[in-house]
């Protein structure tokens, strides 16, 4: 079956099995192998992208679902010469270990900034209404769907604070 | 996965024409196409809804709100009518899944959603709801997250959902296309069924019927709010949950709808608490007493005795926050 989809900003055409997940697509069709297959079943977010602004899990969706979509993945969100500042705050921070997790993490907190700037509240939000200060409390909520084998979830939550910091 | 045609609906009238002869609606997949990975769900064909128009919120005549279908739980948790006017049901959608999977999962899927009994999706047990006649293994298994209400002998799965538990505080209903293209309206206590002897069958749905909104009734002057009580602080499914919406009059209690999640095969709700609790002055005996008839045909199997009295700590504890500044 024929999806069109945009990956990175470059329109790409695919002849998929309705059976082949976003993911799937993805890593074995196109070669982008920055998204990682940690669970397939939507519990650990290691191959969390962004389609249409943002972020879902690709192992849980079908490629031709997204035709005509807008597809970014790690790789369209910064190269090792062109760091996007979460990635720069990763390394800094040492936002990893096996690294794994680390796209993963990475896609769903630049969407997550992304739901913050627009004022989206989240369980641990005292005021609905009222926005939310990135507190480790609110970070950990937010990415409660990206697990990290190694735990290094402080240094990952380090990470974004900094980068949301030299955001604002 | 199974091979299945895919179709992608052009119209809700065509939707329901395909599903009727065989097609399973795929709306955000999240559930249904995880199911589908261990081939327990193994349907012929697709119909993929996403393209149809029900992914709009707007207001009713009534001061309500008709939330199409399609509309994310995302979008809806944050709409801003919902969280200034029905914030319980933003907070139980905030309580559920996790960011990525609240982007795609919708209104409609989201209620139709299956159960997450262990043995339901291992297919090696038997299970009366996957396997018809099998057998439930949960009865006298790891049953630590299934119903302790509504159960039958032959199944004891709860409804996973938490924004069901909400909208079922709320009073809710689904609106319905069907394949001869009438429509009708379902409170939440009339679309789900009890697993009785036939717990393959959890909606009264016919083949081929298609949500295509859910309609909430005018908000009401009461304090609101959705407390879920998990065994980690966020990414779980609730053991128990309880949406509360109460209002106060004069130090008594002058509505209180109460709707429980992680109990029963579908969102409880039950009247006779309800009424028990209005006209009263709020006190911890009379949370207690509204617990003792809650729990009273409660029934654990063994692993998931604790919910009994961890319902009764949730309840009281929601009513007090309720209740509290009147009682001061
Ligand atoms: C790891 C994980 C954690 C989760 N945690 C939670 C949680 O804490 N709380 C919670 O509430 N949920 C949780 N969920 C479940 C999630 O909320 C559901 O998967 C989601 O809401 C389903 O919506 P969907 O649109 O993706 O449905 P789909 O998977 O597309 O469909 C589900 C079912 O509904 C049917 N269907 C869909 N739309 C319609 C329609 N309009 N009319 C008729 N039939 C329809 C489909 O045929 C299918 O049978 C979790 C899921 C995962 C994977
Ligand atoms: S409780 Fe229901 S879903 Fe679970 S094994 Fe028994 S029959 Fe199957
Ligand atoms: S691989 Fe998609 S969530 Fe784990
Ligand atoms: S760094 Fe190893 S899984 Fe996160």
């Amino acid at each position: 079956m024929q999806t069109n989809l945009t990956i990175n900003g470059t329109p790409q055409r695919l002849e998929l099995d309705p059976r082949t997940t976003l993911l799937d697509a993805l890593r074995h069709h196109l070669g982008l192998t920055g998204s990682k297959k940690g669970c397939d079943h939507g519990q650990c977010g290691a191959c969390t992208v962004m389609v249409n602004g943002r972020r879902i899990n690709a192992c849980l969706t079908l490629a031709c679902m997204h035709d005509g979509d807008e597809v970014t993945t790690i790789e369209g969100i910064g190269q090792p010469d062109n760091l996007s500042p979460l990635q720069q705050a990763f390394v800094s921070e040492d936002g990893f270990q096996c690294g794994y997790c680390t796209p993963g993490q990475i896609c769903s907190a630049t969407a997550m900034l992304e739901e913050v700037r627009n004022g989206w509240p989240s369980h641990v939000t005292d005021d609905l209404d009222g926005g939310a200060d990135l507190t480790t409390e609110e970070i950990s909520e937010r990415m409660s769907g990206n697990l990290c084998r190694c735990s290094a979830y402080p240094n990952i939550v380090e990470a974004i604070r900094k980068a949301a910091g030299e955001n604002a | 996965m199974r091979s299945f045609e895919y179709t992608r609906a052009e119209s809700t009238g065509a939707a329901t024409r395909d599903a009727a002869t065989g097609g399973t609606f795929i709306a955000g997949g999240t559930n249904l196409l995880d199911l589908m990975k261990l081939e327990v769900m193994a349907p012929e064909a697709l119909i993929d809804i996403n393209r149809l128009d029900l992914n709009q919120i707007e207001g009713t005549e009534d001061g309500g709100l008709r939330i199409g279908a399609l509309v994310t739980n995302s979008d809806l948790a944050n709409d801003s009518r919902v969280r200034r006017n029905w914030p319980v049901l933003s907070r139980a959608l905030l309580a559920g899944a996790s960011g990525q999977l609240r982007n795609k999962a919708t209104t409609g899927g989201n209620l139709l959603q299956r159960t997450r009994c262990l043995y339901f999706y291992d297919r090696a047990m038997p299970c009366n709801k996957r396997a018809p006649g099998s057998g439930c293994a949960a009865r006298d298994g790891f049953n630590r997250i299934l119903a302790v209400l509504g159960t039958s002998e032959h199944c004891i799965a709860t409804h996973p959902s938490d924004m069901a538990v909400a909208m079922r505080a709320l009073g809710a209903e689904a609106e319905t296309l069907k394949e001869d293209g009438t429509t009708r309206r379902l409170t939440l206590e009339e679309l789900y069924l009890l697993p009785g002897d036939r717990p393959d069958r959890e909606t009264v749905l016919e083949p081929g019927e298609l949500i295509t909104a859910v309609v909430l009734p005018a908000p009401v002057r009461a304090r609101q709010t959705y407390r879920k009580v998990r065994d980690r602080a966020s990414y779980a499914f609730a053991l128990v949950s309880v949406a509360g919406i109460v209002a106060m009059e004069n130090g008594r209690i002058t509505k209180a709808n109460l709707a429980f999640g992680g109990l029963a095969p579908k969102p409880w709700r039950d009247a006779a608490v309800e009424e028990l609790l209005t006209g009263e002055a709020p006190s911890d005996a009379l949370f207690n007493r509204a617990a003792d008839l809650l729990l009273a045909d409660a029934q654990g199997f063994g692993g998931n005795d604790f919910k009994l009295p961890l319902t009764r700590r949730t309840l009281v504890s929601v009513l007090t926050e309720l209740t509290q500044e009147a009682r001061i």
